[in-house]
C-alpha cells in the first residue's frame, strides 16, 4: 500500500520509535504565544533546562490578549517577551507587529510544505493548509518541543474527505467544514489526520484551505492537511524565491509529500457540496450544525468578525462586499477584528475598513480577543453572538452567552438584518 | 508501580470540552494553585454543583470525548490541583489524553459497555476505584458491591507515567 502525505513527511521526520505506533519526529517549527508558552517558560526554568534548540526554529507572538488588559495578561506578555529576548529569537512578534498566530505565521512564510510544526494550541492544525503536518499540543510537549526540537505522536491514520460538486453563491470554505463537522461529528476524526482533497479544495485558495483545516480539531483531528499545489508555492513564493530558480522547481520539490496513488486511507469519505446552503451552529457543540435557514430571524445581540477560522482578507472583503452602502441594525453591536496588521493594512487600502466603518462596526486591532472570551467583545450572560470563530462551547465567548458560528457573508448579513439570516438574501 | 485511586466523581456527559473543565479567563493564572477555585466551573451538566461535588474526589468517571476543544495543559493542572489524577472515560481528545500522562496522570479508556456498568452500578455513588497498574485491574467498589475490570495502555504511555513525565523522559534520551 501506498502512503499518505502525512505519513510521507512522518518518515521523513521520525527519528525513533520508542513503543508501538509512537513516533518521535523531528520538528521544523515550534509556535508559541503567551498564554500556553508562559507555563512551558516557567517550568523549564525552574528544572534548571531553560534552553532552547534553534532560536530560528521558534516562532513566538503575543496575540491571545493583545495589548494586555490588565497585569495578570501583562505578566504572560512579559515572560514570553523577555524570554524571546534572552534567547535571542529574531521572529518574535510584539505589539504593534502582532496578530493571531494561525493568520500572522502562515503570513510570514514560515508553513511550508513537509513541515513538521507544533504550538501549544489547539488550532495550530490551521498550517496543514500548505502540507504540512502541524498539531496541536499541551505545555509539556511544548517544553519538550522548545528545549529538544522534537514530539511523539502515533503513526498517523488518514480520513480523506473528497469534496466535490459545485459550491453555490454565498457558500464558503466556513460553511464547508461545519457541514464536514456536523456529518462525522466532534470526536469523529479523533487520533486521525484528515485530508481535504477533491476538486473544490483544490480550487480554494490559501485563505480557504485554512479555514478548513482550521476547524479540523473541531472533529477531533490531530492534523487537518491539503495538498501542496501551485495555489501554494504562490502563496509561499515572496518567502521562498531565494530557495528556488522557479515555481515549477519548488512545486516538484514539494510534490515528493503528495499521497501516493495507492496510499491506505482509513476511510474516504465523499462529500457533494452542490445542495449546501450556509450553515450555522445552533447548540454548544460544533457539530450542532444546520442550514442557516432553519435558524432564520434568530435574534442577536452581537456579530464578531475575526479570529484564525475568519480573519483574513478574504473574509473582509466577503463582509465588506455585502455591507457596502448599508449599515447595522440599531438592535445590535457588531466588531471585525482583522487577523493580522497586514491584513489591517491591505483592508485600509482597499477601503474595506471604512466600508466596516461606515456600516457601524468597532474596528479592533488584531488580537484573538473575544473568540475566546478574554477581551474586546466578552458576551453579558444571555446574550448571543453571531461569530466567525471556531468555538461555540458554553461560556466560550462569555459566561453564560451563546454562540453562533457562521462564515463571513451569513455573519455580515446577520449584523444587517439584526437577527441570523440567510447571507444568499445579499447575493452580488 | 504506584497506585492510584479514591473517590469517584461521576459526570453523565460525552464531550466536556477543556473550555468547562477550566475557562480561558483563568488562562491568566500562572500558577496551578490559583487554579484550584475554578476546576469545571462551567460545566454543563444538571444537578452538578462544582462548589460541593468535587470535594474529596480524586477519581473521575465519564463518557466520551472527554477533554476535547482547547489544548490548554490546564485541564490536567486544574484536576491534579483539587487532587484528581485519574479520568476514566469511553474516550479521550488526543491532545487531553496525551497531556494527562505527560504530566504523570492516567487516561483510562475503556470501553462502552464498562463505562455504561459502571454508571448503572455505581454512579452517582459514592463510590471508590484503585488502579493497579501493575496488573492493569481497575477495582471499583461501592453501593455494596465490588468489581474488577482490566484496562490496557500503551508501552509508551506506561513509560511516561514511570518516568514522571514526558520531559524527563525525552530530554535525557533526546
Ligand atoms: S482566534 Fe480564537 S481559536 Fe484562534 S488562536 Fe485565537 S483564541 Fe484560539
Amino acid at each position: 500500500m501506498g502512503k499518505t502525505i502525512a505519513r510521507k513527511i512522518f518518515d521523513s521526520h521520525s527519528i525513533d520509535n520508542p513503543a508501538g505506533d509512537i513516533h518521535v519526529i523531528r520538528l521544523d517549527a515550534v509556535f508559541c504565544h503567551e498564554i500556553t508558552t508562559p507555563a512551558a517558560i516557567n517550568d523549564l526554568v525552574s528544572r534548571g533546562k531553560d534552553r532552547i534548540f534553534d532560536p530560528s526554529k521558534i516562532k513566538a507572538v503575543i496575540d491571545h490578549v493583545t495589548p494586555a488588559k490588565d497585569s495578570k495578561t501583562a505578566l504572560q506578555g512579559k515572560i514570553l517577551r523577555d524570554w524571546a529576548r534572552r534567547h535571542k529569537i529574531a521572529d518574535f512578534f510584539d505589539i504593534g507587529k502582532n496578530g493571531v498566530c494561525h493568520a500572522i505565521f502562515p503570513e510570514k512564510g514560515f508553513a511550508r510544505p513537509g513541515f513538521t510544526i507544533i504550538m501549544g494550541d489547539s488550532h495550530t492544525c490551521t498550517h496543514g493548509a500548505f502540507g504540512a503536518f502541524a498539531a496541536g499540543v499541551g505545555t509539556t510537549d511544548l517544553e519538550v518541543g522548545i528545549l529538544k526540537g522534537v514530539c511523539a505522536f502515533r503513526y498517523p491514520k488518514t480520513i480523506k474527505i473528497d469534496v466535490v460538486g459545485t459550491l453555490r453563491p454565498g457558500v464558503f470554505a466556513k460553511d464547508v467544514i461545519l457541514h464536514i463537522i456536523g456529518e462525522i461529528g466532534v470526536s469523529g476524526a479523533t487520533d486521525h489526520v484528515i485530508e481535504f482533497a477533491g476538486p473544490i479544495v483544490e480550487d480554494m485558495s490559501m485563505e480557504a484551505r485554512m479555514t478548513l483545516c482550521n476547524m479540523a480539531v473541531e472533529a477531533g483531528a490531530t492534523s487537518g492537511i491539503c495538498c501542496p499545489d501551485m495555489t501554494t508555492v504562490d502563496y509561499l513564493w515572496p518567502h521562498i524565491e531565494n530557495e528556488f530558480s522557479s515555481k515549477a522547481e519548488a512545486l516538484n520539490k514539494y510534490s515528493c509529500f503528495l499521497p501516493d496513488a495507492d496510499a491506505e486511507y482509513e476511510s474516504v469519505i465523499s462529500i457533494d457540496i452542490s445542495d449546501l446552503s450556509p450553515q450555522v451552529t445552533f447548540g454548544f457543540l460544533p457539530e450542532n450544525v444546520k442550514p442557516v435557514s432553519g435558524m432564520e430571524k434568530t435574534p442577536v445581540d452581537q456579530v464578531y468578525i475575526g479570529s484564525c477560522t475568519n480573519g483574513r482578507i478574504e473574509d473582509l472583503e466577503v463582509a465588506a462586499k455585502i455591507l457596502e452602502g448599508r449599515h447595522i441594525a440599531d438592535s445590535l453591536r457588531a466588531i471585525v477584528s482583522p487577523a493580522t496588521p497586514e491584513i489591517y493594512r491591505k483592508a485600509l487600502e482597499k477601503g474595506i475598513i471604512k466600508v466596516f466603518m461606515d456600516a457601524g462596526f468597532c474596528v479592533t486591532n488584531p488580537t484573538c480577543g473575544a473568540c475566546l472570551g478574554m477581551s474586546n467583545g466578552v458576551l453579558a450572560k444571555g446574550e448571543v453572538c453571531a461569530s466567525t470563530t471556531n468555538r461555540n462551547f458554553n461560556g466560550r465567548m462569555g459566561k453564560g452567552g451563546m454562540v453562533h458560528l457562521m462564515s463571513p457573508a451569513t455573519a455580515a448579513a446577520t449584523a444587517i438584518a439584526g437577527y441570523i439570516t440567510n447571507s444568499e438574501l445579499y447575493e452580488g | 508501580m504506584s497506585c492510584f485511586g479514591g473517590n469517584v466523581l461521576f459526570l453523565d456527559r460525552s464531550d466536556i470540552n477543556t473550555d468547562e473543565i477550566i475557562p480561558a479567563k483563568y488562562l491568566t493564572e500562572i500558577s496551578k494553585q490559583a487554579l484550584k477555585p475554578y476546576l469545571l466551573e462551567d460545566l454543563k451538566l444538571q444537578g452538578f454543583d462544582p462548589t460541593i461535588d468535587i470535594k474529596d474526589k480524586q477519581v473521575i468517571i465519564t463518557r466520551a470525548n472527554f477533554g476535547c476543544g482547547s489544548s490548554r495543559e490546564h485541564a490536567p493542572w486544574a484536576l491534579e490541583i483539587n487532587g484528581i489524577h485519574v479520568v476514566i472515560a469511553q474516550g479521550f481528545a488526543r491532545i487531553f489524553r496525551q497531556n494527562m500522562f505527560n504530566c504523570g496522570m492516567l487516561a483510562i479508556a475503556l470501553a462502552g459497555k464498562d463505562i455504561d456498568r459502571l454508571f448503572a452500578e455505581f454512579a452517582p455513588g459514592p463510590a471508590a476505584v484503585d488502579v493497579d497498574l501493575d496488573r492493569n485491574i481497575l477495582s471499583v467498589s461501592g453501593n455494596g458491591q465490588d468489581i474488577r475490570i482490566p484496562f490496557t495502555i500503551s508501552d509508551f504511555d506506561r513509560a511516561l507515567v514511570e518516568a514522571g513525565g514526558w520531559l524527563e523522559y525525552a530530554d535525557k534520551k533526546y
